[in-house]
């Protein structure tokens, strides 16, 4: 069952990554996730119903994602339609493109290999997933990680933490802003492509509360791991999607029924936003008073000189 | 204009909320030229539309109507990103100026870059590091080693230093200071604007430095612009502004 767990955190982590992107480093509430996760899985099925391979139908999923965050990007920069509302326009507009893509509301994969599958039968299904879902997540970390130590993603950084200096600073914000949500949403996508191998079909309602997921894996795994360094953050949300996952599996095993899993979401989140603000609240009283009793004792020794 | 103009602004206006009954128009026909090496002082009453004249050179503010031209090139359409070829900027809050997540040297490099952002090479460089260090060793504000801290974790001042060393690191055509000492307390703010002044002339600089500083703008500078109403009241260079005393200002303002 934490196998299982883990198996299911892994393909789960590329949707933390990718909010990771929009959240943090750009600092934008973005929800094309709910329809770009559920864009991934169309396509990639899609097209392995249509005889593709698993590999090609996984980068496929990947770029469409790449694409939906474009337009989601184009919305915000270029139209100046605010964040929260361009998310929901192109999550809207997806729900058709996906119906269009599949042809029905629920597209199973029927006998094609998927990533998981292609690996030896040696190894059971879940062993497949961790395999696939460690060396795809060495792979975009590691890409990832790459492009935030060039010029080109420490502008996506200054973009987000203030696009003022930014711009003045001769940064185009709009075309950085554009690709870390073509990035973020590429990132969703593929962990929707994962997820609907590793089921074996697409579902137009995949996508629900994506979002909320994504949110509370990069929380938990901020929780986890406090460092700046891009590498561990990025580790984080692994970690941050792998404990949400196991959390999630051991509240089914206690009888929380699937219906009930949403709201179970919800109250996760709202505990991992709610946590860290306590947490930091305690520890400021707890330096304070550290602080106050040093004065204390700092006053005696004078007095006894 | 002559070949020494740095800026020309040739009848540039600004009208806020335009047709509305908060129409307001904030700049009226502004003609001003400014040359290489000069260093202009502005001054004016709050509201006089001093913000807004920097704004429209820099572009965060696109001129109604007129023609601004920077080192012979049109950029009265250009945005903010295109114009930072020739123009730097040092906002009135430290915070604008910097990005507080990124460290000291994450700043720098963006500055040092501000040409090619769009470059898939590392931005670490141990040249420009040591570059950097150099550059801040000679503030004496132990800043140098500070390279890898947080740019929030500065004091005010020393935030407003990184952005003016940020705003001057590949010595722009015109420099843009808005009350750039003004949020610093009294001390602070003195040795921000000696070190301004000593960098400007240093690299020679072009400047057009707005302050609230009735001494500041006395002191500094070779030349002096009143706004009034967004308006140009007066416009004095050379001796005539040398021989300017505070009480000439004053009476300026009264009338
Ligand atoms: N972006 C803007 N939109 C609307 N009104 C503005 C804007 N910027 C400035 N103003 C108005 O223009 C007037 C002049 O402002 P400003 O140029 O900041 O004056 P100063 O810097 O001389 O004190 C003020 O009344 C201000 O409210
Ligand atoms: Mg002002």
């Amino acid at each position: 069952m934490i196998i299982t767990g883990i198996a299911q955190g892994l393909i789960w982590a590329f949707l933390a990554i990718g909010v990771f992107i929009t959240f943090r480093i750009l600092d934008i509430p973005d929800l094309t996730a709910e329809g770009s996760f559920p864009l991934g899985a169309a396509v990639t099925i899609k097209l392995m119903v249509d005889g593709q391979s698993a590999v090609v139908a996984t980068i496929v999923g990947f770029l469409a994602g790449c694409i939906a965050g474009i337009i989601t990007g184009l919305l915000d920069t270029k139209l100046h339609v605010p964040s929260l509302l361009a998310g929901i326009l192109t999550m809207t507009g997806l729900y058709s493109i996906n119906m269009h893509v599949m042809g029905r509301a629920n597209l199973p994969l029927g006998m094609q290999k998927t990533l998981m599958t292609m690996l030896p039968d040696s190894l059971d299904s879940n062993a497949q997933t961790i395999v696939v879902g460690v060396l795809i997540a060495i792979v975009v970390i590691a890409l990832l990680w790459v492009f935030f130590q060039t010029k080109m993603g420490l502008a996506v950084r200054a973009t987000g933490n203030n696009s003022m200096m930014s711009a003045a600073n001769g940064i185009k914000t709009d075309r950085m802003v554009i690709l870390g949500y073509a990035v973020s949403n590429g990132c969703i996508a593929l962990s929707g492509s994962l997820v609907a191998q590793n089921n074996g079909f697409s579902d137009i309602g995949m996508g629900i509360g994506t979002i909320v997921i994504g949110l509370a894996s990069v929380l938990i795994g901020q929780i986890f791991i406090r460092s700046r360094g891009m590498l561990w953050q990025l580790i984080a949300m692994v970690l941050g999607a792998v404990v949400y996952r196991l959390l999630l599996t051991i509240a089914m095993n206690v009888g929380v029924s699937p219906d009930d899993l949403k709201i179970l979401s919800t109250i996760v989140l709202i505990i991992v936003i709610v946590v860290p603000m306590i947490q930091g609240k305690i520890n400021e009283k707890r330096q304070l008073n550290k602080y106050l009793a040093g004065l204390d004792s700092g006053e005696k020794e004078t007095i006894n000189e | 204009m002559n070949n020494n103009s740095v800026l020309n602004m040739d009848g540039v206006q600004k009208v806020f909320f335009p047709g509305t009954a908060n129409q307001r128009h904030i700049l009226k026909n502004i003609n001003l030229n400014i040359n290489q090496g000069d260093f202009i002082s502005v001054i004016g009453n709050n509201g006089a539309g001093k913000s807004t004249l920097l704004n429209t050179v820099a572009g965060t503010l696109i001129a109604d109507a007129g023609t601004i031209e920077i080192a012979g090139n049109d950029i009265t359409k250009k945005p903010v990103a295109g114009r930072s070829k020739w123009i730097s900027r040092v906002f009135q809050d430290p915070k604008l100026g910097t990005a507080g997540d990124l460290t000291v040297e994450q700043n720098l490099s963006i500055a040092i870059n501000r040409k090619r952002h769009f470059n898939l090479t590392w931005f670490k460089s141990k040249s420009e590091r040591n570059h950097f260090k150099e550059v801040l060793a000679k503030l004496d504000m132990g800043l140098e080693n500070r390279l890898d801290t947080q740019a929030k974790y500065l004091s005010g001042g020393q935030r407003q230093v990184l952005s003016l060393i940020m705003a001057t690191l590949s010595k722009p055509n015109l420099l843009l200071l808005d009350e750039h000492t003004a949020a610093l307390d009294p001390k602070t703010s003195e040795a921000v604007m000696k070190l301004t002044n000593q960098i400007i002339k240093e690299n020679n600089l072009t400047v057009l430095m707005i302050t609230h500083k009735m001494e500041d703008a006395l002191k500094y500078g070779n030349r002096l612009l009143m706004l009034q109403d967004g308006e140009i009241k007066v416009n004095v260079s050379g001796d005539e502004k040398q021989q300017l005393e505070e009480s000439d200002l004053m009476e300026m303002f009264e009338s």
